[in-house]
């Protein structure tokens, strides 16, 4: 299938080549490519999620190069495999950068993986764009983060179970792994609830190793602590594997959504496709995209993933928007800046507008965060979410969480006079 | 204007179809009301819900129970409301109100009408006092127990008449419950006392959830009594946390033997450090997932046995690809512990890797079936999920096969002496090169069998071997190596340990505790609980 489109591209560059005139054969050099590495994961635990990714980066490549590429130049993808391990993320983004050139990176989706790389990126001045939910408290100068920060997904998302359609709770179970992301998601969240008046009798926080596998007991005490005449929701930052065995013994012992809801910010399409979702319909899902939504963009996007995968089961998810986002405005950010220069690039992409697959427009920042909408959706029994609440407008991404005293006062702002991504007062004043 | 026609059209339908006037402006009624369920807002779609409910009519039940099921829609063409059927192998639309087959349901010719998890609360109750008197026992017991959480005031009257109507026992249990909820929410001072004084006998954490609210709320002698009934609950509730903390730990112990005992034989028998033993366990799931597929494709009749058939099938290819992995590689590698561990070890990669690139990289969907899923609840507040009896069940039947085997075939024989003299075996006339792959095949087999109940509670993935090896040679180690009875009481002393103590100290720090005990155990006893004693333990 690949051979045959690569050989199609040949052909196709051929008689470009030939159509253009002899003299013109030398820009067809494998030099004169621009370069786009792609950093996911292709095996060990990671690979689950990551290689949907690096076949979305490929997808929008083989398209971008079809409508005749980039600056009249072909693009190229330098496809590496950090294995799902760390250190490696770092040894594979270094090389990408050195030894392959690349003008750009596409990749990582654990934050344990993006803070090993965060180093060699600030180094070599290059760029990448991450493209996963995340903690925030966070902002590179070298890091277009498309993904959303906690208050477009994780504060909505309480706000949303906290009003009267999503039933009103006031008790609070926050389950995760135990890493990074969900203890300083955690850490917001609380912050958040004590601000609505919710006291630390009423929240309860558990975690788990990655890959847990018994939830016995975990799901047993959940029932316990939702058993005290006070309305009750989980806030789930599980990660990966484990929420396979967590969401079938919370069907095996009968925890029914309307009694106690789950919502889930690391759960989309794809982790539901190994799940019979029956017994789970009425769960949430917060995110920025789902695959139901009925918008022009999306129907054009499943079908050209479709086509490309070559395989009508293949879902789409939030991610997956989230890099189709990240590399159009970084197309158009290169087309603008005329060249592929990391810096005249970053200048570009500020202010740079893609249509959102949902409808509205993303809008990336200047603290290298997006503007998106934040939907609500409920696990339906054939996989899919639907949405049952969504954003007005656009939310703009905080780099910082204002619910956290410390990070409050800090600010991320890349342009004149700030040029920081975690200050209190502006690197330049007058 | 529209509205008009839509009406109009539905009120000439209904009219065809019951050649009756008055029906047919009933059914107009009843057509309006069920276009409040279109409205946009949650709350707007509740009240049309309430109001439909209230109108007492039989077929409201039919539109109210596909919104339920997600299948109520709106068509696009004519804004009619249609139930989405699926009838052999296609979908049909229906009129929602009559059941009248209206045609083909093409893709995006309808749009779904939303539910949330608040409409869904209410549609449960609704229908409950809709079908609280229908002949169906099946229906009656659904209607009690969804009536518990949102019965109304208006409903105290036909509960009771239920309540002395009902002649089944069990349907009449769950009235009883029902209707005491609903008295001590709606009723008068006395009923509530008497309603929270017999709630007392009913320990579970629905009645615990709702005595804690009613506590929040009421006052003086009312006060009182709720306190009283909590109480007793939560010491019985109690008792029966220590129940249910001992069946997780019983399943974890089961989980964790089917996991070792392959590797107790590969192992502990044959002394050979197997890191690609998860990846046999992993191969199991996997061809219950192909298996599954199988049945469902050419026998879908016999698909809920799909997983009885996976046991023999998992167990072979499980057991032949060990065969083919000792002939090729790892007889070449006994007596060099550190090699093999290394080699394994590339094999397990490899053999990942080799899955990932067969089936990618996603999960695949092992559907439980129904005798799987769900739970049994022994006296409220204890719930035993099938999928872990019946893994607890498999793993017994799995170690007493293995044990029979061992101890009573000739097979059996033939391997004891050759793991406890390998040179003495040769000269009577054993074929050891024969009896070690076959070992190796047995090890690896039972872990396929494995792979079958792991594919029940957990991912099937590529990376699912991985996180139950280091486990399995904890167990192993534990146990005593080279003993079956050593392997199944480390399980079991693993697994309950290990749920006795994760309530208090949490997951994570739970599991490094067992881990530092078990280390503090090797130091005291370096062979295990179940040590070899006498010559077989120096070979």
């Amino acid at each position: 299938m690949i051979s045959r489109r690569n050989a199609l591209n040949t052909l196709a560059a051929a008689a470009l080549a030939m159509s253009v005139g002899v003299s013109a054969l030398p820009a067809q050099a494998a030099e004169d490519t621009i370069k786009v590495g792609v950093l996911h994961s292709l095996s060990g635990t990671m690979a689950i999620s990551e290689t949907t990714l690096k076949d979305s980066v490929l997808m929008m490549i083989d398209k971008l190069n079809k409508d005749g590429g980039l600056l009249g130049r072909q693009v190229e993808a330098v496809v590496v495999d950090p294995a799902s391990n760390w250190p490696l993320f770092a040894e594979k983004a270094r090389e990408l950068i050195q030894v392959n050139k690349v003008d750009v990176v596409f990749g990582c989706w654990t934050s344990v993986s993006r803070k090993s790389v965060l180093p060699v990126f600030e180094e070599l001045n290059s760029m990448l764009f991450y493209p996963v939910q995340y903690e925030g408290e966070e902002s590179s100068r070298n890091v277009f983060y498309t993904g959303a920060a906690p208050n477009q997904q994780a504060i909505p998302a309480v706000e949303y179970l906290m009003s009267e359609d999503g039933g009103g709770a006031k008790r609070f179970i926050l389950l995760g792994t135990d890493y990074v992301y969900p203890r300083t998601t955690n850490k917001i969240l609380r912050a958040f609830l004590h601000s609505k008046g919710i006291g630390d009798a009423d929240i309860m926080e558990e975690y788990t190793p990655f890959g847990h596998s018994d939830w016995q007991t975990i799901v047993a005490s959940v029932k316990k602590f939702a058993s005290a005449g006070i309305r009750t929701a989980v806030v789930s930052t599980i990660n990966g594997d484990a929420n396979v065995p967590f969401y079938k013994e919370l069907a095996n012992q009968g925890i029914k959504a309307e009694d106690i809801p789950v919502i889930a910010f690391s759960v989309g399409e794809e982790e539901l496709a190994g799940l019979d979702t029956k017994p789970l319909v009425g769960h949430l899902g917060a995110w920025n995209y789902f695959m139901s939504v009925d918008a022009p963009e999306n129907d054009e996007f499943i079908k050209t993933w479709h086509a490309f995968i070559g395989d009508e089961k293949r879902v789409t998810n939030d991610p997956m928007e989230a890099t189709y986002i990240g590399f159009r405005m970084w197309t158009q950010a290169v087309k603008q800046a005329g060249t592929t220069d990391v810096d005249a690039v970053r200048q570009a992409m500020y202010g740079q507008k893609v249509k959102n697959l949902t409808g509205g427009m993303a809008v990336m920042n200047t603290n290298h965060h997006l503007s998106k909408p934040v939907l609500i959706g409920e696990i339906q029994a054939d996989g899919q979410f639907d949405v049952v609440w969504q954003t007005e407008g656009e939310v703009a991404g905080d780099a910082w969480s204002d619910f956290i005293p410390e990070s409050a006062a800090l600010t991320a702002d890349w342009t004149y006079p700030w040029i920081c991504g975690n200050c209190r007062k502006p690197n330049y004043t007058n | 204007m529209l509205r008009r026609i839509i009406i109009l059209s539905l009120l000439l339908f209904a009219a065809a179809a019951n050649h009756s006037p008055a029906r047919a402006e009933q059914s107009d009624q009843m057509a309006d009301l069920l276009q409040g369920l279109t409205a946009k807002s949650f709350k707007a779609k509740i009240a049309a819900v309430e109001t439909l409910a209230a109108s007492g009519d039989s077929r409201v039940v039919a539109p109210l129970t596909a919104l339920l099921e997600g299948r109520l829609h709106r068509r696009k063409a004519d804004g009619a409301i249609v139930i989405v059927q699926r009838q052999d192998g296609r979908k049909i639309f229906l009129d929602a109100l009559t059941g009248t087959p209206l045609g083909e349901a093409k893709p995006r010719a309808s749009r779904k009408i939303r539910v949330n998890n608040r409409l869904r609360g209410v549609l449960h109750g609704a229908l409950g006092a809709l079908t609280l008197f229908s002949p169906d026992p099946a229906q009656r017991l659904t209607a009690a127990q969804a009536m518990f959480k949102s019965a109304g005031a208006d409903s105290l009257s036909p509960l009771a008449k239920a309540y002395l109507q009902e002649t089944d026992g069990d349907v009449r249990q769950v009235l009883a419950r029902t209707l005491a909820a609903a008295r001590l929410r709606h009723g008068g001072d006395e009923e509530k006392l008497a309603a929270a004084k017999m709630l007392a006998d009913y320990p579970d954490r629905e009645v615990r959830d709702l005595l804690a609210n009613t506590a929040l709320q009421a006052q003086d002698k009312l006060l009182a009594a709720v306190t009283v009934a909590s109480k007793s609950i939560e010491q019985r509730l109690a008792f029966f946390d220590v129940l249910q903390n001992l069946f997780q730990g019983i399943s974890l112990s089961s989980v964790l033997l089917l996991a070792a005992i392959g590797l107790a034989i590969t192992f502990g028998v044959m002394g050979v450090i197997n890191m690609a033993h998860g990846e046999m366990v992993m191969l199991g799931a996997y061809t219950t997932h192909v298996v599954q597929v199988l049945v469902q494709e050419y026998f879908p009749g016999a698909f809920t046995h799909s997983l009885l058939l996976a046991i023999p099938s998992a167990f072979l290819i499980a057991g032949l690809f060990g065969v083919f992995l000792e002939r090729s590689v790892i007889r070449f590698l006994y007596g060099r512990p550190l090699e093999t561990l290394l080699a394994t070890w590339g094999l397990s990669l490899m053999l990942q890797q080799f899955v990932r690139s067969i089936f990618g990289p996603t999960n695949k969907e092992v559907i439980a079936p129904s005798w799987m899923s769900g739970s049994i609840e022994i006296t409220g507040g204890l719930v035993l999920t099938h999928n872990r009896i019946w893994i607890i069940v498999f793993a017994a039947l799995v170690f007493l096969l293995l044990t029979l085997l061992i101890r009573y075939t000739d097979f059996g024989l033939r391997m004891r002496a050759v793991t406890q003299n390998r040179t003495m075996a040769n000269s009577v006339g054993i074929r050891s090169n024969w009896i070690d792959a076959m070992t190796f095949g047995l090890g690896s087999g039972v872990a396929g069998l494995a792979g079958v109940a792991l594919s029940q509670i957990d991912n099937v993935s590529p990376n699912l071997g991985q996180s139950y090896i280091i486990d399995s040679f904890l167990v192993v180690v534990f146990g005593g190596v080279g003993n079956l009875w050593g392997t199944m009481v480390g399980a079991l002393s693993l697994g309950l340990a290990n749920k006795f103590l994760e309530p208090y100290a949490g997951a994570v720090l739970g599991k490094i505790l067992i881990l530092v005990l078990v280390i503090l155990f090797i130091q005291k006893r370096p062979r295990g609980l179940f040590a070899l004693k006498g010559r077989a333990a120096e070979a």
